[in-house]
């Protein structure tokens, strides 16, 4: 009989919480809500297959040299849980912290990225400033010439920062929480709610109704379709987001390079295939594709920083949905319907915070208000004007 | 790439347009008698339907004129009879 890494259960009556959503941050949730909380009688719900959407999708870059103290804390707390994440799920993700550089083309951007390394590191955050000759010292095959239209003029590199097998990230945490009694449920897209009064009694699906004390909505770029069939509004535009592989090659790169000014970030996967993605095509779309001048301007901007890619060539292109908020940050916390929450609004960087937002999103539903991480996170925020702004560390995409 | 149906130079390609978002939310008349929630609706609610969705477009390398479309955010595809 094959040994599977997790059950597929026929959907139950009711749960004290039901997920909406298998991704990453779903199955992170779910895991945080039993391992934490002892809340074991949960399902996460997937409309498609487990980990189909963004989180087969992401360029797997993770990082958390964020600019305010509100994001340095969420994003520090992740990468902490990143850097034991093997060991807590007795699998290997393949975490590989090689450090992850942001370059800087302009006066600005070098501002930009000092001020940065300065508030990271008072948020201890590993952080450091590099002069063109060290990026190239550190990474020989990026062009450091002068010559070119937007030259390196400098980087932000974080040492701690990385990449991880997402796929293996997400059978981790499935495998992890279906041991732990989680049901995790396919194939069960979500359509509709029960409603009574100011909550909701359970969740209408593909596959016959479920009741649910709790309801956890955790679908990054279907987060939007969800709200309206309950009645409120997010701030939040779904996005294409671009990503591409080349074919498999040498070691060539053994650090995470990211431009905002030109638009690329790049890294190389542990088999060798190079992974790059760029900005958000410009509409609002669920299509999962996007407009291919969007590939072509992210391929010239990495063969003008890396002239040795100029050969390579593309095996793949695709595009997932992203949830993209006005202040680059996301939405985290409790919802107009009292017994609803919500996780969304990561845009580009939810993959990042995979085991941060579970574990905090966790609580937050565990407790019914929000987790202290999660508190300047709350969609009121829109309201009151404490935006957390982080155009310039969310990086290229936004 | 799309081919936006501009009304004034016809089908062109996206690149010579940038995207301006939802389409008919108007300013409000009176600004200082909102509340805070109606302010923020303004500035930061936008409708983010699956499905056709009426949104602006801008001719940026063209005629430098905005216009709006109806458009599915799945198939992506421009509805007929564009009004401007």
């Amino acid at each position: 009989m094959t040994d599977f890494l997790w059950a597929d259960p026929e959907p139950e009556r009711g749960y004290d919480v039901v997920v909406i959503g298998a991704g990453g941050h779903g199955l992170a949730t779910a895991y945080y809500l039993a391992r934490n909380h002892g809340i074991t009688n949960v399902a996460v719900l997937e409309r498609g297959w487990l980990a189909g959407g963004n989180m087969a999708r992401n360029t797997t870059i993770i990082r958390s040299n964020y600019l305010w103290d509100a994001s340095a804390a969420i994003y520090e707390h992740s990468l902490k849980l990143w850097e034991g994440l093997s060991d807590e799920l007795d699998y290997d993700i393949l975490f590989s912290q090689r450090g992850v550089l942001n370059l800087a083309h302009s006066l600005p951007d070098v501002r930009e990225g000092i001020r940065r390394v300065n508030a990271n590191r008072l948020n201890g955050v590993d952080a450091e400033w590099l002069t063109p000759a060290e990026v190239k010292k550190l990474v020989p095959i990026i062009n450091t010439s002068q010559e070119l239209r937007y030259p390196v003029m400098g980087a932000t590199f974080q040492p701690r920062a990385g990449i991880a097998k997402h796929d293996y990230v997400a059978w981790a945490y499935a495998r992890a929480a279906h041991r732990l009694g989680v049901h995790l449920i396919q194939n069960c897209e979500v359509t509709g709610f029960l409603r009574d009064g100011d909550r909701v009694r359970g969740v209408v699906t593909s596959r016959g109704t479920i009741e649910a004390d709790r309801v956890a909505l955790c679908a990054a770029g279907h987060t939007s379709v969800l709200a309206s069939e309950l009645g409120f509004r997010l701030p939040l535009a779904s996005h294409p987001l671009q990503a591409l592989v080349s074919e498999l090659l040498e070691q060539v790169l053994d650090t995470v390079v990211m431009s905002n000014a030109i638009h690329v970030y790049v890294s190389q996967a542990h088999k060798g295939e190079l992974v790059m993605g760029a900005g958000v095509d410009a509409y609002n779309g669920y299509g999962q594709r996007g407009s291919f001048h969007v590939i072509e301007s992210q391929m010239a901007a990495a063969v003008e920083l890396f002239p040795i890619f100029a050969r390579a060539h593309v095996l793949r292109t695709w595009a997932g949905i992203v949830d993209v908020s006005p202040d680059a940050s996301p939405v985290l916390g409790l919802t107009p319907v009292e017994n609803v929450f919500v996780n969304c609004g990561w845009g580009t960087g939810g993959f990042k915070a995979t085991p941060g937002a579970g574990w905090v999103y966790a609580d937050t539903i565990a407790h019914g208000r929000p987790h202290p991480l999660a508190a300047p996170f709350a969609l009121d925020r829109f309201t009151t004007g404490a935006l957390v702004d982080e155009h310039g560390a969310a990086a290229v995409a936004h | 790439m799309l081919s936006v149906p501009c009304p004034w130079c016809g089908p062109r390609d996206e690149t010579e347009f940038k995207y301006g978002g939802q389409a008919h939310v108007a300013y409000p008349s009176d600004p200082a008698a909102l509340s805070d929630a109606e302010w923020a609706s303004y500035l930061f609610l936008r409708d983010n339907p699956k499905g056709w969705f009426a949104e602006r477009w801008f001719h940026s390398a063209g005629c430098r004129r905005w216009f709006d479309v109806v458009r599915h955010t799945v198939t992506y595809e421009f509805a007929p009879g564009v009004t401007p």
